[in-house]
């Protein structure tokens, strides 16, 4: 499983070059047939690059430290018989702490229904993995305002609570009345 | 000038540090899955150096504003929906790319969209998602989160 995964992963990378590669060839090509649009296309790749290159490394850094310090172990061990406010307290911010693909959250998760943990739960912290992670917020903050970010995050908070919430009394409507009690 | 990236890397080097003092040989893992996860980025990223050149320097601003401007209504509310629903770009490049997509003349609802249904939502990943959630679970998920996603947009959209 791991094996095929990495395999794939690769693969995935050798397309991403191969992308990189045409997409660079069409634009030589394309800069060639207008060369008045040289100046426009190399300012806007050059300034994109300094934005990109002046926080990135820092921000994988603070991935790479999540991931080694907050193991994914105890995330199932917390998560699994909580439940209440502090359960989706507890999800979001277990979503949002560890890093790693997507991919990796569906696995846990599924260990943590087997723990007993509640849909509402699941449904909280996958989506809190997939689209609130603290390094990329930072991203986000430099490139979209202040403003922006804060408002997206604190909505995006919101919606997702209520969708667990929703998703839960679809799914299974009896163990939110047990939870109720 | 911004000020977040001083921020963020002096933050980073914090980290660094305490890490370090507390366990180095965690530290070097970490210091080694980050490495890695810049290689494994890295033609994304220049991919995207390579897109945003081309977007602000060929691309019309009529065109993206027709699609995903402030008067693209409806069309630009799927269009970047589905976009971001069906690309699977790792969101630290991904924002780059949608602030370029703000300069280029998208409006804020549709880049709010777009940010949002890229990180929720994954087509790529789905298939995976079902076979460990379940169908259920998986479907209505992603099915909400799409019109979650719109929603973010425009309330978005109306306060900014």
């Amino acid at each position: 499983m791991k094996q095929s995964q990495k395999l794939k992963q690769r693969k995935e990378i050798i397309k991403s070059w191969l992308f990189f590669v045409a997409s660079l060839a069409f634009t030589i090509l394309l800069l060639l047939i207008f060369p008045d649009r040289q100046t426009a296309v190399l300012k806007s790749s050059w300034q994109i690059f300094m934005e990109m290159i002046v926080i990135l490394p820092a921000v994988m850094l603070l991935i790479g430290f999540f991931a080694v310090w907050v193991p994914n172990e105890m995330v199932v061990k917390l998560l699994g018989k909580t439940s209440g406010i502090k359960g989706i307290g507890l999800s979001l911010l277990f979503g949002a702490l560890p890093t790693g693909p997507l991919y990796i959250a569906f696995p846990l998760s599924a260990a943590l229904i087997s723990k007993g943990a509640r849909v509402s739960n699941i449904v909280i912290f996958l989506s809190a993995w997939a689209c609130i992670k603290i390094p990329q917020e930072m991203v986000e903050l430099q490139f979209l305002g202040v403003r922006f970010m804060a408002l997206r995050l604190g909505l995006t908070i919101i919606f997702v609570i209520i969708m667990g919430v929703f998703i839960e009394q679809i799914v299974e409507p009896k163990a939110t009345q047990k939870g109720k009690k | 000038m911004n000020l977040t990236p001083v921020f963020v890397n002096i933050f980073a080097i914090g980290c660094l540090v305490l890490s370090f003092v507390k366990d180095k040989q965690k530290t070097k893992q970490a210091v080694k899955i980050a490495v890695k996860m810049f290689i494994n980025i890295l033609p994304t990223l220049l991919l995207i150096v390579v897109l945003v050149g081309l977007l602000l320097g060929f691309v019309p601003h009529a065109i993206i504003s027709k699609f995903m401007g402030d008067q693209s209504g409806i069309v630009g509310i799927f269009v970047s929906a589905l976009l971001g629903a069906i690309l699977y770009i790792p969101s630290i490049v991904a924002f780059p790319l949608a602030a370029s997509f703000l300069k280029a003349g998208a409006s804020i609802t549709t880049v709010a969209i777009f940010i949002t249904t890229l990180t929720m939502i994954g087509f790529v990943t789905l298939p995976l998602e079902i076979k460990e959630l379940g169908k259920k679970i998986a479907l209505l998920r992603n099915g909400v989160s799409i019109l979650l996603a719109i929603l973010i947009g425009v309330i978005i959209g109306a306060i900014l």
